[in-house]
């Protein structure tokens, strides 16, 4: 689905501002101020508390299947969480996890 | 060579020859950024613009999928702020080593904190405890210098690709195989397993929450999570 261009330019600047906000915090104006433990253990989970739960629906009901689950798309996940916990490595998982799709997807059709 | 000059340009050089093997994987990134910024719509110069003004891969990413999941506004900047919190973490341990630099260079090294540059980075001050301030900043600026160059690089080539592919090619699934492909890595404690089941878990029970909501909660349970997993592990650990 297209973006909405109104929505774009709201979140772009938004983002840009935020996320420099979030970089310069420390370095810039909080310096020495010491951070309380539980909350710099709680950000060391940030992307693994946000990327698995951000694809959970689309990789079970994908649009493109209108909702109902797809075995080339279930096998792509698979491959790519397996790959990435076998190599500890980005570019291997990405490759199997397309690699997956495309084979399951010859075989099915 | 006792120019002090002369040593931060060896470390700016040092800094930019050590994240130069990033482009394994900045290089498809980027290109996939392009692709998928054009094929929902995006000009090539929106997704410069968007890449250029807030330089965060994986957030990115986030709010790109959640605008053509239509999710509302409040929800995206959310989530891809959550996505971009892990940069506080990096800013809280830069400070010890570039805190001291004058206010305007600390300004630009904040935009420039990236993952990798931040990698590179605080292994080369671990490594090299006698490295001077400028050296320091040197050797950031060196290191981010080609993960910059590359970013930009594969955006505008990967926004040119996805001109040039029919949307009907399906694409849809490129997104969340990039999020696994980034989280698969990432699982290296049962604390960090422990967080990405619960977001899973969590975001699925809370669904019929308004968009994005869900994953809100689910994202600080799973946070939450991690930190006890964490705890629990290191006590068993001293016992």
């Amino acid at each position: 689905m297209t973006v909405d261009k109104s929505v774009l330019w709201t979140v772009i600047p938004a983002m840009a501002i935020g996320t420099y906000l979030i970089r310069f915090s420390f370095l810039g104006f909080l310096g020495a101020t010491p951070l309380p433990g539980w909350l710099r253990r709680a950000l060391r989970y940030t992307a693994v508390a946000v990327l698995p739960g951000l694809v959970a629906p689309a990789v079970l009901w994908p649009a493109a299947t209108g909702g109902s689950p797809d075995p080339a798309r279930l096998a792509a996940a698979c491959a790519t969480l397996i790959a990435g916990l076998a190599t500890r490595s980005v570019l291997p998982s990405l490759a199997a996890g397309v690699a997956t799709l495309f084979a399951v997807q010859a075989l099915v059709s | 060579m006792t120019d002090p000059r002369g040593f931060a340009m060896a470390a700016f050089l040092r800094g930019a020859r050590h994240s130069l093997p990033f482009f394994l994987v900045i290089l498809p990134f980027g290109m996939l950024f392009g692709v998928l910024g054009t094929e929902a719509g995006l000009t090539m110069a929106e997704v410069v613009a968007f890449s250029l003004t807030v330089f965060a891969g994986a957030a990115q990413f986030a709010a790109l999928q959640m605008m053509q999941d239509q999710a509302p506004v409040w929800a995206i900047l959310a989530t891809a702020m959550a996505v971009n919190l892990r940069l506080m973490m990096y800013s809280v341990a830069l400070t010890p080593h570039l805190g001291a630099a004058p206010l305007g260079i600390r300004a630009i090294i904040a935009y420039f904190l990236v993952d990798q540059s931040f990698a590179v980075s605080v292994a080369e001050y671990t490594r090299r405890p006698g490295m001077t301030l400028p050296e320091k900043t040197a050797y950031f600026f060196g290191a981010v210098l080609p993960v910059m160059a590359m970013w930009f690089a594969a955006n505008i080539a990967g926004a040119r690709m996805g001109q040039a592919i029919p949307p009907e090619y399906g694409l849809d699934f490129a997104l969340p195989i990039t999020f696994l492909a980034m989280v698969g890595p990432m699982l290296r404690s049962r604390a960090d397993v422990a967080a990405a089941v619960v977001s899973v878990l969590g975001t699925l029970a809370l669904i019929r929450l308004p968009y994005g909501t869900g994953l809100l909660v689910a994202a600080a349970l799973a946070m939450a999570a991690g930190v006890l997993v964490e705890t629990l592990t290191r006590a068993k650990d001293t016992a």
